[in-house]
């Protein structure tokens, strides 16, 4: 079960158990919703955005493990970040979920959301660690909705 | 304690006197290890595996009769029509139809049902009829229906269904009145298991004059089916879930039905004649099957029948019984887990949710040790809402899966709700 342990590492669990900023954010100035018609995932991203950077992110909603620990993660990475910033974060995590190339400053930039590279050993599961950002990439580019599929 | 369970269930698989080992020899497919651990397969409602005779069938068709069916004054043609032809009139006989001309060659049920829409529905529904179907239909047998709603300004009335995921035959009754001209029902729900009593729900329809069509995707494969016994007026299924490959499937249709009925698609083969000014349509069935079928498929549903004569299929139903009663017993017992679905009359599907767990999440645990079942809505999302989930874990069997399978589902299932914990 080594790929397993890689993919539910304890991190992932921890922020699927208790996710954080999981609540709606009464002052967000965008939002989008993201679903997985696949899997039923369904979520909520709230941004409260001033001077094109993110001073608040928050998310509700009903997903699998990983696809609500990569919500919490990202909602902790991207508090803070310039918009530009949040955006090439994201690139740089679909990146790492989606190919075997393990570019160091790629690996360097994702700090703590380097957990999420065992997703990549299970091709059906990238999807749900993407869509949270998917997600916040439509909030931050105003389209109201996503679906990955 | 242990000899004792042990001897018991031994006794147990004398008295369904039903040899699995011998019949899994059957399937190639089920040699394979998958992550390095030996398959499981328990996906079966999706798709069930197909015998060696049948793959050897198909060879047979590509190998030695290749070409075109109904079509060619030629010797591969008349091998290959006769091949064809000869899997109606098996389909014929393992449905009781009274003729051959009554059972269309489709892709699946959903193309049945689609057929049958088209066909009757488009010509005999209009605007302020009703439609009923129920609460645990598979989206194939939903959205043809809402499509014909949406065109004709008809209504769609839906049998609700309890806790258990059991009709309430009252409210069906309460639904029947002058204003329905069609009933749509599944023979089992693929998300629950559950077997309807179909044959009172047709008598039912019967006496307001109004046919009635069966999905029975998950019926075929499972129960020996009579649709003169039934009288029901259509009756679709799928191959791919009868041990047959995918692209085969047939329509049963009342003759009378079907001969009053527009044709689905336009093409070569369903036609008498054709001039710019007018068509002639052919006799049935070739008035439904428009443009060349899938003929190897559909021979080879023919083979997954002639197989299914040669093993004794009330014995194979009991012995899916017993795996279910066994799966429900030892999934019941860990703690965390919910089944979905728990009519009295049930068979062969155990759907499930663990608190706290994502069925996604169950569904990869149980890949890595070569689990193979399926986790969603399982194409029936009314049903995941009547329930309030999001999603289930869905383990199906079928005859050739065993005891010891089930104690590697349930020992892993221990596992995942050891990993989550
Ligand atoms: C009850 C039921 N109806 C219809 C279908 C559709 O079958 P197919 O996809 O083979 O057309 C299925 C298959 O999942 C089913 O389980």
């Amino acid at each position: 079960m080594s790929e397993l342990s890689e993919l539910y590492q304890q991190v992932i669990l921890d922020h699927n158990k208790k996710p954080r900023n999981f609540r709606k954010l009464e002052s967000a100035n965008h939002s989008a919703e993201g679903f997985n018609p696949l899997c039923g995932d369904h979520l909520t991203v709230y941004l409260n955005l001033e001077d094109d950077a993110v001073k608040e992110i928050s998310f509700e909603g009903s997903g699998c493990a990983i696809s609500k620990a990569a919500a919490s993660m990202m909602t902790q990475a991207v508090k803070g970040k310039s918009k530009e910033d949040a955006e090439q974060l994201f690139t740089s995590f679909h990146e790492m979920v989606t190919s075997d190339l393990d570019e160091e400053n790629v690996v360097e930039r994702l700090g703590n959301l380097k957990v999420f590279s065992g997703v990549r050993e299970f091709p059906v599961r990238v999807k749900c660690a993407t869509l949270p950002w998917h997600t916040m990439h439509a909030a931050l580019n105003n389209e109201a909705l996503v679906s990955t599929e | 304690m242990a000899t004792i369970e042990k001897s018991v269930s031994i006794e147990r698989q004398v008295n369904t006197g039903f040899d699995v080992q011998r019949i899994r020899e059957d399937f190639p497919v089920l040699r394979q290890t998958v992550n390095g651990k030996p398959l499981v397969y328990l996906d079966n409602a999706a798709s069930s595996q197909v015998p060696q005779v049948v793959i050897d069938r198909g060879s047979i068709y590509l190998e030695d009769e290749h070409s075109n069916i109904h079509r060619g004054v030629h010797y591969l043609s008349q091998k290959a029509t006769t091949a064809y032809e000869g899997a109606r009139e098996k389909v014929k006989r393992f449905i009781n139809a009274r003729e051959s001309r009554e059972c269309i060659f489709v892709r699946g049920a959903t193309e049945g049902i689609n057929l049958v829409m088209h066909g009757y529905g488009r010509k005999f529904i209009g605007a302020g009829d009703e439609i009923i179907i129920s609460a645990m239909e598979h989206h194939a047998n939903i959205v043809p229906w809402q499509m014909l709603c949406e065109e004709k300004g008809a209504r769609l009335r839906v049998i609700p269904m309890n806790d258990a995921g059991e009709l309430l035959l009252d409210e069906y009754d309460a639904l029947l009145n002058e204003r329905t001209k069609f009933v749509a029902v599944t023979h089992v729900s693929n998300a629950l298991g559950t077997v309807n009593p179909i044959k009172r729900m047709i008598d039912q329809a019967h006496k307001y004059g109004v046919p009635v069509l069966i999905d029975g995707a998950q019926g075929v494969p499972h129960m020996l089916v009579d649709v003169q016994d039934l009288d029901c007026d259509f009756y679709a299924f799928s191959g791919h879930k009868m041990f047959a490959p995918t692209g085969s499937g047939v329509v049963y249709g009342k003759a009378a039905l079907l001969e009053t009925m527009n044709p689905f698609q336009g093409g070569g083969d369903m036609i008498k004649s054709v001039t710019f000014e007018k068509t002639i349509y052919g006799d049935l069935p070739n008035k439904f099957e428009a443009g060349t079928p899938a003929i190897a498929s559909q021979i080879g549903l023919g083979a997954a029948i002639d197989y299914l004569h040669t093993i004794d299929r009330k014995q194979a139903a009991a012995h899916e019984d017993e795996l279910l009663r066994y799966a429900t017993e030892k999934l019941s017992a860990i703690e965390g887990v919910r089944i979905i679905g728990t009519a009295r009359e049930k068979l062969s599907v155990l759907s499930f949710v663990i608190d706290d767990i994502h069925p996604h999440d169950i569904g990869t645990i149980l890949d890595q040790e070569g689990i193979a079942v399926r986790a969603g809505h399982h194409c029936a999302q009314p049903v995941m809402q009547r329930f309030n989930v999001p999603a289930t874990a869905r383990a199906s069997f079928a005859f050739y899966n065993t005891k010891e399978e089930v104690d590697v589902l349930a020992r892993t299932i221990e596992r995942v709700v050891e990993i989550f914990s």
